[in-house]
């Protein structure tokens, strides 16, 4: 059995507790905090009931408990950090994630936040306390893209990659060209359908894509990477027109994250693109296609949001850590 | 272009030598043997690239092999690349942005197909260039970044083939 320690009840969080008390995973959860309480058990909380009273109380439990008190007391091997992404500082999370390697526990996060800014910091941290720092879940939802950088294509040498890493503006731009909206309507579209925040501006800027593309540069090449040396462009003043213009030519329009080293471009811009290339899904799907020297092109497709499949990353790096880390019975 | 030469071991690579030889870049061979034909003569026809003013040289190169010349189909500009700009187009003076492509004398806007919806609205363009070369092509490319730039325009390239 292994200990895990969650800290964050949103959508996210709820739906990694929720999976870890259905499926027998030998994953016991022995501390939890949402950003107003917390609790903890050394030998396992109840799961049902616990997200039973936050769905009635909206706080998970005793109030005199922190999120800080359940990383540094509770008895776990690693720690879940899915508090809501901060692009700006990264904060409360990186200092979770610091208190929480610093005591040699390992970290699980889907927090994009302290992983695009503070990364190298933290894996500093991870190897020097012998622990494992893993974020699966921070770039395209239930991709497995670490998993298949790390294990599948050990070896390679990564040359290119580009991918649609946002889901809210494919989902706009699949709109567009599907129907001739506006992109005011598709945009409105996509938040009767609770794709888009009220505050679209970090998604259809291409701001979210520009820091899901930083955390892969620096998992891939190890480059130290920012946020503001990504060439950035967003969707916001497309139009009908052009995308109409592009499907005469058997293209559409798609907004594209692109990282070749080789050729010094790290790139979020809506691009012309052919309607069979495999980078053009629909909907809210992700897709991110990898060009290397053996294994060529390939090219991974799946959901990029939700809160199942965020926990299917999160829950694959936890089974990684065990089997890798925790031999116990 | 379109060769002719004798079906016998080693003549098709006596064609193609001369090729590199004067720094060209074959991009296929197409050699297919036709029943009807006398079967002494084979016709090749190869399609490539060849710097400005080496020609003459590979033609009597290839004579010498004993190559025959049926036919000669030349097209300067071979790189073909699709761009869309959105903007305020004709009050940014449109003429003068394809004008800054046209005068490079190594690309072309060769078709443009726009959209106006309003009066004061942003218009949108599909512009497609030739060039000669690929490197050429980059560099009409970031001539069209560097105008839309100065002008607000906003430039939609095509997503490079992964080569």
């Amino acid at each position: 059995m292994m200990n895990v320690a969650l800290i964050g009840l949103g959508s996210v969080g709820r739906g990694v507790a929720g999976m870890i008390a259905k499926k027998d995973l030998g994953i016991a959860i022995t501390g939890i905090a949402d950003s107003q309480s917390g609790c903890m058990d050394p030998d396992g909380l109840d799961i049902a009931s616990l997200l039973a009273g936050k769905s009635r109380k909206g706080y998970v439990s005793d109030q005199k408990i922190s999120a800080s008190d359940v990383i540094k007391k509770a008895e776990y091997d690693a720690l879940i950090e899915v508090t809501p992404t901060n692009a700006l500082t990264g904060e409360p999370a990186i200092g979770y994630i610091k208190a929480a390697l610093s005591q040699k526990k390992h970290v699980v996060t889907s927090n994009k936040g302290p992983i695009a800014l503070a990364y190298k910091e933290l894996r500093m941290i991870a190897e020097k306390n012998g622990v494992a720092l893993r974020y699966e879940a921070t770039v395209a939802g239930a991709i497995p893209i670490m998993h298949t950088l790390e294990h599948g294509l050990a070896g390679n040498e990564i040359l290119a990659l580009y991918g649609v890493l946002n889901g809210t503006c494919n989902y706009i731009l699949s709109r567009m060209a599907a129907e001739g909206l506006t992109y005011e309507q598709a945009l409105m579209e996509a938040r009767e359908m609770g794709y888009a925040e009220a505050d679209p501006t970090y998604d259809v800027q291409g701001i979210d894509a520009a820091i899901k593309l930083v955390i892969l540069a620096n998992t891939i090449w190890g480059n130290g990477v920012q946020l503001n040396d990504i060439d950035r462009t967003g969707i916001d003043l497309l139009t009908p027109d052009a995308l109409r213009l592009a499907e005469d030519e058997g293209c559409t329009i798609r907004l594209i994250a692109e990282a070749i080293p080789r050729k010094h471009i790290l790139r979020v811009s809506p691009r012309i693109i052919e309607k069979n290339h495999p980078l053009v899904v629909d909907g809210t799907l992700n897709a991110l296609t990898l060009e290397t020297d053996m294994a060529k092109e390939i090219t991974l497709i799946g959901r990029g949001a939700g809160s199942t499949e965020t926990a299917s990353a999160i829950i694959g790096d936890l089974l990684f850590i065990k089997d890798r880390y925790v031999q116990r019975a | 272009m379109k060769l002719e030469m004798k079906d016998s071991p080693g003549q098709l690579v006596a064609a193609l030598k001369p090729i590199s030889e004067v720094g060209g870049n074959i991009i296929a061979v197409i050699h297919q043997r036709e029943p009807d034909l006398d079967n002494d003569t084979l016709n090749v026809q190869i399609v490539l690239e060849l710097p400005e003013g080496r020609q003459e040289r590979l033609i009597s190169l290839l004579n010498e092999q004993g190559v025959r010349i049926q036919r000669i189909d030349k097209e300067r500009l071979l790189y073909q690349r699709t761009v869309i700009m959105i903007g305020h187009l004709m009050h940014t003076d449109l003429s003068d942005t394809v004008d800054q492509i046209d005068s490079t004398g190594f690309a072309e806007v060769c078709e443009l197909s726009m959209s106006m919806p309003a009066v004061n609205e942003r218009s949108s363009s599909r512009i497609t260039i030739k060039a000669v070369s690929k490197g050429d092509m980059e560099a009409a490319l970031a001539i069209l970044r560097r105008v839309s730039h100065q002008k607000s325009l906003l430039l939609i390239e095509p997503l490079e083939e992964i080569s």
